[in-house]
């Protein structure tokens, strides 16, 4: 599959997120937040960063950007869209996911090895994890603290798109301990953690994160 | 040039670390009696000709779609007279 990986002024995993989709067997396909095609891509990774430098809130400003316009239509035909970090702020920035990502209740930045469980294995980008796998992945952010309001709580997870939640330790005051939440359809997830970071030996936590790019195939050929 | 002014605010039921981590610094300066404190943003938007109902509403739909986030804040429009 064709995957585009969009840049923003101020993306900073862009680069890993490619190498990501290449290492889970997919073309990766550079997109520009000036673009107003996606050049035939079959799904989007939006990437982590600071896009914008955070500027207004994070994501506000990207969400208004030329290629999200057409990403947004996309999603809403059933592409595949991942949005990890700031592209999760800018997923509910765009409103393609609900809740929204304020600032550490403890109001530090966090970096750490952050254990998670993957507790919705049928969306498009978590196919190739086990229901309750359990994985370690790096997580990094100023303002990763998932919040909505509690219907909106209780209905993701009675309808059983959280995706995945904190283990062990809640490392930004994330209602519910929930890392990662995904649309109706299943095709859009967003996601705090960083599985682009864990798809080699040689760096990072493992491979864990892999499966969020190889899933894209048995998705492909289901 | 009129200004209309735009406030936005966390929701009450928001959590506001910014605000907490001032309401942390005020006793540690010698000021007390301040049991809690929310952070905003303040807007000041130069507006060409007169603020009309047309104009104010445009300024809520600016406010709705981009200045604030109506998911975890609120906010307010009104009409700075200027000298």
């Amino acid at each position: 599959m064709k995957v585009g990986v969009v840049t923003f002024p101020g993306s900073l995993d862009d680069v890993d997120a490619q190498r990501a989709v290449r290492i889970g067997g997919h073309e990766a396909v550079a997109l520009w937040h000036g673009d107003h095609d996606l050049r035939g891509v079959d799904a989007v990774v939006l990437p982590g960063g600071f896009s914008y430098g955070d500027y207004l809130r994070c994501g506000a400003i990207s969400r208004f950007s030329p290629v999200m316009a057409e990403v947004i239509e996309a999603a809403g035909k059933g592409m595949p869209v991942l949005g990890i970090c700031n592209g999760f702020q800018i997923l509910c920035e765009s409103h393609l996911l609900p809740g929204a990502l304020i600032r550490n209740d403890h109001r530090k930045f966090v970096c750490r090895d952050q254990r998670l469980r993957i507790e919705n294995a049928s969306t498009a980008w978590t196919s190739a994890y086990d229901e309750g796998a359990e994985i370690t992945i790096a997580l990094k952010n100023g303002e990763g603290g998932y919040v909505a309001d509690a219907g909106t709580l209780d209905r993701l997870e009675g309808e059983g798109r959280v995706v995945a939640r904190y283990l062990d330790v809640n490392p930004n005051g994330s209602m519910r301990d929930i890392a990662g939440v995904t649309n109706e359809r299943g095709n859009v997830v967003g996601l705090m953690p960083h599985p682009e970071h864990a798809v080699e030996e040689l760096t990072g936590t493992g491979t864990d994160g892999l499966g969020f790019f190889t899933s894209l195939a048995v998705a492909a050929f289901a | 040039m009129p200004v209309v002014v735009v406030d936005v605010m966390p929701k009450p039921e928001i959590l506001d670390p910014q605000g907490k981590a001032v309401q942390g610094a005020l006793p540690r300066l010698g000021f007390s009696g301040v049991s809690d404190v929310r952070q905003g943003k303040r807007f000041e938007l130069t507006v060409d000709g007169e603020v009309t109902e047309a104009v104010l509403e445009q300024v809520r739909q600016m406010a709705e779609t981009l200045l604030s986030n109506p998911v975890i804040e609120n906010f307010t429009v009104r009409v700075e007279e200027t000298v």
